[in-house]
């Protein structure tokens, strides 16, 4: 409720500003507009930016940043109390005292002057009616020390935030009172408005860095945590996936590995023969109205939704595969004992990856040269021979580069492998095997309710960092060739 | 030395092999082709052919005496004392109305009126419950009631369970479908579209007949309508700035490299972004919807970034040449005459990231947006961002999780319905290309 009174007043103090300098302008120009800089409604923009946007920019920061102080104090008050012995776990502590704060915020207004009694203690009645009064349950054998930290909390916040918002809004205001009574049309209003927005657009810009930073920073904190509990050479250079909540896991990455690149290259074995053989019919072939219709046909695979293969993996394609290859399968065979296996997901993964190597491979194949063609052609080579021996080599780097995003996009991709592939960490040749993959194990350590300090949930960071090297590495390389090709012929 | 005699009328077998290893060529161009036009068939064949059972759900309408006796001893109406009578107290009721239908249809059963009760949902006492609650005035009136019948009656009546597979059951015997069978014919169990599927929330693992998927559709609206406020603008800025304005120096490759980058990194990396700086370190809530926003803003900002920067490039030099040739500043040269030249293309780039997002599954797991969590519709805005709740990819995800055909369907219902969406996203951005693209 406060904060939309607040927003209110913010958005009609800044309207206000907004129409009242262009006004002011207007009416100071005497010589019939000749004598203004900029045109009126940068006057009025410029107000906008002057009283908005700062105050955006300090509210962001401020949401940001003052839970940590909140929090500080809170250790602190804890800390002071020497009611806490020094081997408690603070920030379970802190945890309930969070909760206990949610409930004095939520509670009635009328009953909050009333938990403090005379002499400056917690009437625990009256509490204990404010919990009922949000339906949330009191607990009678909590600490008093942490209803108390509690409300002081809630106390603490509630005066600082009066005191933000009220210093915000006359800092607002008085910027706003300057700048009305201060503008005149010689105002350089239009000039000062472009800079502030090529600002904006910069920052903008920018959030690609940030995002990438963050992606990074946040990885790699959380990866040192996890060395530090678990040793990096079983990491790397172990030999069993074997998490437990005992404290002695044996977690090594390259298990995991193994079975991603597995799985990929199943997937690439599926989808490159198809995908490129689909897109040199495409681009050679094919009359362009087939081509107009076959291309997006092809491409609405790679718009599906990766649950949807997933789904189709582990409930239609696996059973499917096993029906063959089980016990008592149309084979005779008992390959198969359970429908995740790496044909399954990689099957299915290749299925979806055809659009990725078709569409790339078509249009670099179209990018060869015609005279390339002419001339293998006027030699009397047959189509195929000219496709064979004169366009796949010209086009072979920029195929190559097309089959290492569909790779990248292989080793990266999630739910196909959370469904269809299994949860068995293990180094074997059979493709009808369950094995499991990084990703995989990413989801099913972080999705648990372990604790986010343990190495069982912090291994899933250590390992997604790695992931976001190796497709990193990938990329790099497939846009490197990707580009350099394109140079070629341009 | 002999000289190989050939003739233009007659074919060299070099030339024979050739033309062979043409044709062969060709073949297997279109073989490449049909394989992956019959992959796509197969998969839109199977979505349909196991989706759309979902649609329907088999309902069963009884009347039940709601018996003042049981239900308000002391006859005085009081909610209070009403609410005291527990779901257990309305099992009962249920049973008998079933004692009493069988007596008056003349049927065949040698079913106990406790073991005919149970071919109801689990649910159903409960239902009955916050039905009378609703309407005390109900009390002591004979009311027809439609309940949902249990996943296994449902599934009998769509196929899915037969009188084979029920063999080793203990969930539904033989008897209970003959009597099905019984009922079915007299009208009294009837498949119906089912409106709680499309407008319902998620439900317990024992209740599959319960599951919706609505709620779970509401979530994904409010984490598109964040990834649309935030994507579009800051996309639209970060291209206007390297597009028309940065000068080219080290900074801006780094930051193209970036973003180019970006668009090919795996989505689960943003999920664990998002887990390690949204929810660990900034202790923004978890499983909701404005945070999953984020989370897939930051996943779409470089395919909106690389659109724009394309359709950007398309407007050609001449019209800004122009506008800064009569006077315009760059910035109202791209504000005034690019922007609106390129917006259209902008558009169908933005409705392709959306959708993109929309069906991304693995960054919303990690931050706690798996299925079951929110129970009811969210009530206002605020609620909507704010309040844990699910989306439409995570709630497929769970109900492919519990291993029970029943929830199979709805996941299979549930993709239909999100491909729905994709479709018509597509198809509007299809459309804003036709309709507004200009060729120069």
């Amino acid at each position: 409720m406060a904060g939309t009174t607040l927003l209110l007043v913010g958005v009609v103090l800044v309207v206000v500003v907004v129409f009242t300098s262009s006004y002011r302008v207007s009416y100071l120009v005497t010589d019939n507009y000749k004598s203004l800089n900029s045109r009126i409604h940068y006057y009025g923009m410029f107000g906008l930016l002057c009283t908005g946007l700062p105050v955006l920019i300090i509210y962001l920061l401020w949401w940001l940043l003052i839970p940590f102080y909140f929090e500080a104090s809170v250790v602190e008050s804890l800390i002071n109390s020497l009611e806490i012995s020094p081997d408690e776990n603070l920030s379970l502590l802190v945890g309930q005292i969070e909760i206990i704060r949610d409930t004095f915020l939520s509670a009635d207004l009328s009953k909050k002057s009333e938990v403090l009694n005379q002499n400056g203690k917690i009437n625990y009645e009256v509490v204990a009616s404010l919990y009922d009064s949000v339906n949330q349950p009191f607990d009678p054998e909590t600490r008093p020390l942490l209803f108390q930290v509690g409300y002081d909390l809630w106390l603490l916040e509630k005066n600082t935030n009066n005191t933000f918002h009220l210093v915000l809004f006359i800092m607002m205001a008085g910027v706003a009172s300057v700048y009305i009574f201060k503008v005149n049309p010689r105002f350089k209003a239009r000039y000062y408005v472009e800079n502030i927005v090529l600002g904006i657009l910069i920052a903008a810009a920018g959030i690609a860095i940030i995002t990438t930073l963050g992606i990074v920073v946040s990885m790699l904190f959380e990866t040192f945590k996890f060395f530090e509990l678990h040793d990096w050479k079983d990491f790397f250079f172990g030999y069993t996936w074997a998490p437990n909540f005992h404290g002695d896991s044996e977690m090594s990455i390259l298990p995991l590995l193994f079975g991603t690149l597995y799985i990929s290259i199943f997937a690439l074995f599926v989808a490159v023969p198809v995908g490129l053989f689909s897109a040199i019919y495409l681009a050679e072939y094919a009359t362009s109205y087939t081509r107009s219709i076959v291309k997006p046909m092809l491409e609405v695979l790679a718009g599906i939704p990766t649950i949807v293969y997933g789904l189709f993996a582990l409930i239609t394609f696996g059973p499917f595969l096993r029906d063959f290859f089980g016990n008592g399968g149309a084979f005779g065979v008992n390959w198969m004992s359970d429908a995740r296996s790496v044909a399954t997901a990689g099957t299915v993964m290749g299925m979806m990856l055809i659009p990725f190597v078709s569409s790339l491979s078509d249009d670099i194949i179209n990018a060869v040269p015609q005279s390339l063609r002419d001339g293998s052609y006027g030699l009397g080579a047959t189509q195929s021979e000219t496709i064979r021996l004169v366009i796949l080599p010209a086009a072979l780097p920029g195929i190559v580069g097309a089959i290492l995003l569909a790779a990248s996009r292989a080793i990266g991709e999630t739910m196909i492998v959370v469904l269809g592939a299994g949860a068995i960490a293990k180094f074997s040749g059979n493709p009808l095997e369950a094995m499991t993959t990084i990703t995989t194990r990413i989801v099913s350590q972080l999705t648990g309710d372990g604790d986010f300090n343990s190495p069982e949930t912090l291994v899933a960071f250590a390992l997604g960092l790695s992931l976001f090297l190796i497709t990193l590495v990938l990329n790099v390389i497939a846009l490197y060739v990707v580009r350099k090709y394109r140079e070629q012929y341009d | 030395m002999k000289i190989n005699k050939t003739s233009l009328s007659s074919i060299s077998s070099l030339s024979q092999k050739r033309i062979a290893a043409e044709k062969r060529f060709r073949l297997y161009g279109l073989i490449g082709i049909s394989i992956g036009l019959l992959m796509l068939i197969i998969l839109i064949g199977t979505i349909l052919s196991k989706g759309l059972n979902a649609f329907q759900q088999t309902f069963i309408t009884i009347e039940i005496e709601l018996i003042e006796a049981k239900l308000d001893k002391k006859g005085n109406r009081d909610l209070a004392d009403i609410k005291k009578v527990t779901t257990f107290g309305y099992t009962p009721l249920i049973k008998k109305s079933f004692e009493v239908l069988i007596s008056k249809e003349n049927l065949v059963t040698d079913l106990s009126s406790k073991n005919v009760s149970k071919i109801l949902s689990k649910s159903a006492a409960s239902e009955l419950r916050n039905f009378v609650l609703k309407d005390l005035n109900l009390i002591g009136q004979t009311v027809s009631f439609e309940f949902l019948t249990n996943s296994w009656i449902d599934g009998y009546l769509k196929g899915r369970v037969t009188r084979e597979t029920i063999k080793n059951s203990k969930n539904v015997s033989p008897e209970q479908l003959d009597l099905v069978d019984q009922l079915v014919e007299l009208g009294i169990i009837k498949k119906k579209f089912n409106l709680g599927f499309l407008l319902g929330s998620d439900a317990s693992d024992m209740r599959p007949e319960a599951a919706g998927f609505g709620v779970s559709m509401v979530g994904s609206f409010y984490m598109m309508l964040v990834v649309l406020i935030l994507s579009l603008p800051i996309g639209v800025a970060a291209s206007i700035y390297l597009e028309e304005f940065a000068p080219r120096n080290w900074i801006t490759d780094v930051i193209e490299v970036n973003i180019s980058n970006l668009a090919a990194v795996p989505s689960i990396v943003f999920g664990i972004l998002g887990l390690a700086v949204f929810i660990n370190f900034m202790h923004l809530p978890q499983s909701a919807p404005f945070v999953g926003g984020m989370v897939l803003t930051l996943m779409t900002l470089p395919t909106i970034i690389i659109s724009t920067r394309a359709s950007l490039k398309s407007v050609p030099p001449s019209i800004r040449d122009a506008a800064l040739g009569v006077g315009a500043s760059r910035m109202q040269t791209v504000f005034h005459h690019v922007l609106p030249l390129a917006a259209p293309g902008i558009l169908t780039g933005t409705i392709i990231g959306l959708a993109q997002a929309l069906g991304e599954t693995a960054p919303l797991l990690l931050i706690g947006m798996i299925g079951y969590i929110a129970t009811n519709m969210p009530t206002g805005i605020i609620e909507g961002l704010a309040s844990p709740n699910s989306a439409m990819p995570a709630q497929i995800y769970e109900w492919a999780k519990r291993s029970d055909p029943a929830f199979y369907e709805r996941a299979w219902g549930g993709i239909i319905i999100l491909l729905v969406f994709l479709i018509t996203m597509n198809t509007v951005a299809v459309i804003l290309r036709r309709r507004f693209e200009r060729r120069w």
